[in-house]
């Protein structure tokens, strides 16, 4: 099986590089395009910042290329993010793979921090993709920005309100946490992903 | 609900964990990639890895390190100690670190807060404070590892960093470090109550209700300890199931 993860100027690719080879695959770090096109699963990474993620993408026609993937594309945190149509973040117009509207998180006491960091709950898990994880397994999270709960949400997760923490519309998929990051539950879902 | 994290600090020299442990059924509880490794499986919600390294050797040893670590451990980490540059932090991110911590350097020097915020994000930024209450009642910042003192205090170096762009603050109070006598929940609840990123609580843990008390009565976000659970003086299994009969938001 082929693997991609689209390198772009995110942080954290090497992570998901690396949960990969512990659950025994191994994956082709690059922003080529016909590497990518003839992966059998491509990943979409990232930790950073809308804008400058998404003119990075275009620099590299990457925006044109993702959106007409027809294998399965697992969109990570800022990936995820970026498939959407678009980001508060910088008022970032995005791919458009998800209708969505990526919102930032607005503070209703004092008490709570943005972004969120920290290992929350999920639930309402839908798809293959969270195939043997159990209802409320908690997954590691770091974002200030978010998705409402919509038409192609698979997982919710509870933070000022409950939120879309995965979305998936026909091979696109997407997760707002961190699975290379999220011990035995991540390593599930990635296996769960690789399987589809 | 976002859980408290419980996160074991290890202090590595050379490459090796310093501060002996009690694992006998580590092969090599002086490897901190093995040692990470198992506190991953226990349930620890992140690790944070300070090199007390003083030689020239320093940044291969913990780059090195840091890769390993990034490739066994299927949790997050932070990695601090002697942390002085926008290059030494880059070096460290690409070799899978999640996280950095940047202590007396950021003091000396504010503004590398903020070019470490601007290049990498706020979320991978931890900004590390070791503080100490002195007689006149006041929280006063210490550097180089405990043993300069300045005349800085706690609440306003933490706010101004955090102002700059620092992600996360990992308070030490030397008041309470090593008495096993708890976590100081004063300048704590100060930090956490009025800081709009989390806190992490370190230094005195010794019994499981100091987790406790430092969540519910001083809103830590995580708490960190060392030799306690190196010397499994408290099991994070336990620990975790005994802040969960408190009510308190843990991931099980």
């Amino acid at each position: 099986m082929k693997i991609t993860i689209i390198k772009y100027n995110a942080g954290n690719i090497q992570s998901v590089l690396y949960a990969l080879e512990r659950i025994g695959h191994s994956a082709l770090v690059t922003d080529d395009a016909s590497e990518i096109k003839t992966s059998d699963k491509v990943i979409f990474p990232g930790v950073g910042e809308a804008s400058t993620a998404m003119h990075y993408l275009k620099e590299r026609k990457l925006d044109h290329l993702i959106k007409s993937l027809s294998q399965p594309v697992l969109g990570i945190c800022l990936g995820m993010q970026l498939l959407c149509s678009y980001s508060e973040e910088n008022d970032t117009v995005c791919l458009g793979v998800f209708n969505e509207k990526v919102k930032i998180f607005k503070a209703e006491k004092s008490l709570t921090k943005i972004p969120q960091i920290g290992w929350n709950n999920i639930y309402n898990l839908k798809t293959f993709l969270f195939e043997n994880v159990s209802e409320n397994s908690s997954c590691y999270f770091v974002h200030g920005y978010y998705v409402s709960i919509g038409d192609h949400t698979i997982a919710t997760t509870d933070y000022i309100q409950p939120y879309s923490a995965g979305l998936q519309l026909n091979n696109f998929y997407g997760v707002q946490f961190h699975p290379e990051k999220s011990a035995a539950t991540g390593e599930q879902i990635l296996k769960n992903f690789l399987s589809i | 609900m976002l859980a408290k994290r419980i996160i074991p600090c290890l202090d590595i020299k050379n490459g090796r964990t310093v501060k002996g442990t009690n694992f006998i059924n580590l092969r090599d509880a002086g490897d901190p990639v093995e040692l990470g490794a198992y506190y991953a499986a226990q349930g620890a919600d992140e690790l944070v890895f300070l090199d007390i390294t003083a030689t020239i050797e320093k940044r291969k040893t913990i780059t090195a390190l840091a890769n390993a670590i990034a490739h066994h451990v299927n949790i997050p980490f932070t990695v601090g100690g002697g942390i002085g540059t926008v290059e030494d932090v880059n070096i460290l991110l690409q070799s899978g670190a999640d996280k950095i911590s940047v202590n007396s350097a950021a003091l000396k020097n504010p503004i590398l807060i903020s070019e470490l915020a601007k290049e990498f994000g706020s979320q991978c930024i931890v900004l590390a404070i070791d503080t100490k209450k002195e007689e006149d009642g006041k929280w006063y910042v210490y550097l180089d590892g405990g043993r300069t003192k300045t005349k800085m205090q706690c609440f306003d170096w933490a706010k101004q960093a955090v102002d700059l762009g620092a992600g996360e603050i990992l308070l030490t109070s030397m008041n309470h470090d090593g008495t096993k006598n708890g976590f100081a929940i004063e300048i704590t609840k100060l930090l956490a109550e009025n800081l709009p990123v989390p806190v992490i609580a370190s230094g005195g843990a010794g019994i499981m209700d100091h987790f406790s008390e430092v969540f519910k009565k001083a809103s830590a976000d995580a708490a960190l300890a060392a030799g306690i659970f190196h010397f499994k003086e408290i099991a994070i299994p336990d620990l975790k199931k005994y802040l969960f009969q408190q009510n308190i938001p843990v991931r099980i």
